[in-house]
């Protein structure tokens, strides 16, 4: 008797220990997180804020007075230019980037994970060395280039580079390829199919959520890429977000509100695609530790 | 395949066979590969030893542009040790905090999405112009970060950004708030490891602490490795955060060698400077790299090879 009095105490005591050891990381979670969204939540916050209020109730998320002449008047722009021609000009680059990326990387994935033939090792290789080089050491070679072809002041170089695969894309879709069996491209050749038509007619079709993960992280690289705009942009009509973002605080610097309205502005892109594409993110994210 | 060859020479069966096909396929890499890495990676060796200001031709000048740099340009070596410093501090903080925090994520509960969610955005935005002109206000004298240490009673009157002590820690807290995409690697990789060792070592009764050393630190070394390498290349190229939080203020204390290399070969237009300037990084990168792998044998731990 008394010794199954003693197995519930402790049982209990146990299971009180677990919830209290709970309540204890969940608390501590949510503190890490709080902290970490932070920043976040103090743009918006402040975006809403009256000019005269930004600094003044710093700590409070919660803006007094709500208003959105920030929105309004930073959306103006600056020069001749509103933020229209910005986000048109950074979504018509980020978007072609993402498709040439999307049906280069493929196919040459398509090429590296099916096809045997020679000198395929050797490429193979030479893809996972560029992959290590730092692109600093090509800033400067590839400007003289695009120079000399006549492409700084146009999107090209920023454009142009999608067209031709990156080495993660081609392995992230590589990766994907593999997983599927090669009895279904056996069995499309005994019927005849081509090279091509096995690629178009049946991987092209399974891929696709890789396809889908290539073209978000490329989307999303190119929306805030800021050394490309700065290299290669003359012309305020063609500025980028990121770019206009940068000179827009130079030029007005007293006026915080209307900066931070358009920097809130310039990351709802990435927050949507957060929000749809998480499980492309997170596996595209996650193979990049199968390199190595 | 067999039936290609037996085929008539078509242009459809020859560019059918293996041997052609895979080049088709592969055709953009190695045409990108040429246009925009093999060449610009030689005419970079080249412009290193020449003047070369876009305008008129390149002028060969032999080892001058590294003499002026060992030896004469003082900003050189200032950005160097402000890279090195931020290197050497950013790496092993992130590392810390991602692995850390993925460890506290390896159990699901009902919120582990959320946590993941939270911990994870920062890492997408972070190298954005938006976040960068944030952290500046942030961190200004009457930012929210010196009111919110007022109002904890902490001292609240440190120019963070604009202090030669704390500028390029405020730099860095930038870089560490991006942690959520290694520790997404890092929560994969625990993932991965069988449940079955956690089960027999808790018969034979290890602790959780036990566990960690023995089975879950060993066996995520090599994705330690993986980060390692990836963190250390990016720190040595970082640019952006001060590029546009500081400019490389105060006193040169947040210079980094990629804005150095950037002012000197952009706003100067010295670009055979800035090609000796880039390649030096590239031989300082290739040595950490090198020696990381060289240190790997020591302390990576490969299932396959069983040791």
């Amino acid at each position: 008797m008394t010794d199954m009095v003693n197995i519930q105490q402790i049982s209990g005591s146990v299971r009180f220990r677990r919830r209290f050891l709970r309540t204890v990381y969940h608390v501590f979670m949510l503190a890490v997180g709080f902290v970490m969204i932070y920043p976040l939540l103090w743009l918006v916050s402040s975006s809403f804020k009256p000019s005269g209020d930004i600094f003044t109730t710093a700590s409070s998320l919660i803006p007094k007075t709500w208003t959105f002449e920030h929105y309004t008047v930073g959306w103006k722009g600056f020069g001749n230019y509103t933020f229209t021609t910005y986000f048109a000009n950074s979504l018509m680059i980020a978007g072609i980037s993402a498709i040439g990326m999307i049906f280069s990387s493929a196919l040459v994935a398509f090429g590296f994970a099916r096809i045997r033939f020679r000198g395929r090792q050797f490429w193979f290789v030479l893809m996972l060395i560029t992959m290590m080089l730092p692109g600093q050491v090509m800033m400067i070679p590839r400007f003289v280039l695009f120079n000399n072809m006549g492409w700084v002041g146009t999107y090209l170089p920023m454009i142009a580079p999608s067209f031709f695969g990156s080495g993660f894309n081609i392995f992230l879709i590589m990766q994907f390829i593999r997983g599927i069996p090669r009895d279904m491209d056996e069995a499309a050749t005994i019927d005849g199919c081509s090279w091509y038509a096995i690629f178009g007619r049946i991987i092209l079709p399974l891929i696709v959520p890789s396809l889908v993960t290539v073209g978000v992280l490329t989307f999303m690289g190119s929306w805030e890429d800021f050394m490309g705009a700065l290299l290669y942009l003359n012309k305020p009509s063609m500025y980028t977000v990121a770019y206009a973002l940068k000179m827009f605080n130079d030029s007005s610097m007293s006026d915080y509100g209307a900066t931070f309205a358009m920097s809130a502005l310039s990351l709802i892109p990435i927050l949507t695609i957060f929000f749809f594409f998480q499980k492309n993110l997170v596996e595209g994210i996650s193979t990049q530790g199968l390199k190595g | 395949m067999q039936k290609a060859n037996r085929a008539p020479r078509t242009l459809g069966s020859v560019l059918n066979r293996s041997g052609v096909a895979g080049y088709v396929f592969i055709l953009p890499f190695i045409i990108g590969l040429i246009v925009f890495t093999v060449v610009p990676f030689f005419t970079s060796l080249y412009l290193a030893f020449t003047e070369y200001n876009v305008l008129s031709p390149a002028k060969w000048i032999g080892l001058d542009n590294f003499r002026r740099m060992f030896f004469e340009d003082r900003l050189f070596w200032t950005s160097f040790k402000v890279t090195f410093k931020f290197a050497m501090i950013q790496v092993p903080i992130k590392l810390a905090v991602s692995l850390g925090v993925a460890l506290l994520l390896a159990r699901t509960t009902r919120l582990t999405g959320l946590y993941r969610a939270v911990f994870y955005i920062p890492s997408l935005m972070g190298g954005s112009v938006a976040i960068a002109l944030l952290w500046k206000q942030i961190f200004a004298y009457n930012g929210v970060f010196n009111q919110i240490l007022g109002a904890i009673g902490l001292p609240s009157g440190t120019r963070w950004l604009g202090d030669p002590r704390t500028a390029l820690g405020t730099l860095i807290s930038l870089g560490v708030w991006q942690f959520g995409s290694s520790m997404l690697i890092f929560l994969a990789a625990i993932k991965n490891i069988p449940e079955s060792y956690h089960e027999a070592a808790i018969v034979d009764g290890a602790g959780p602490v036990k566990r960690f050393f023995s089975i879950t630190l060993p066996m995520l070394t090599p994705i330690l490795f993986f980060n390692l390498v990836n963190q250390v290349i990016g720190a040595f190229q970082a640019f952006n955060s001060s590029y546009l939080i500081t400019g490389g203020a105060p006193l040169n204390t947040t210079l980094y060698y990629g804005v150095h290399l950037y002012n000197r070969a952009f706003k100067h237009y010295e670009m055979g400077y800035g090609s000796a300037m880039a390649w030096f990084m590239l031989l300082i990168i290739a040595f950490f790299t090198a020696l990381i792998f060289r240190s790997s044998s020591a302390w990576v731990y490969y299932e396959s090879e069983g040791r």
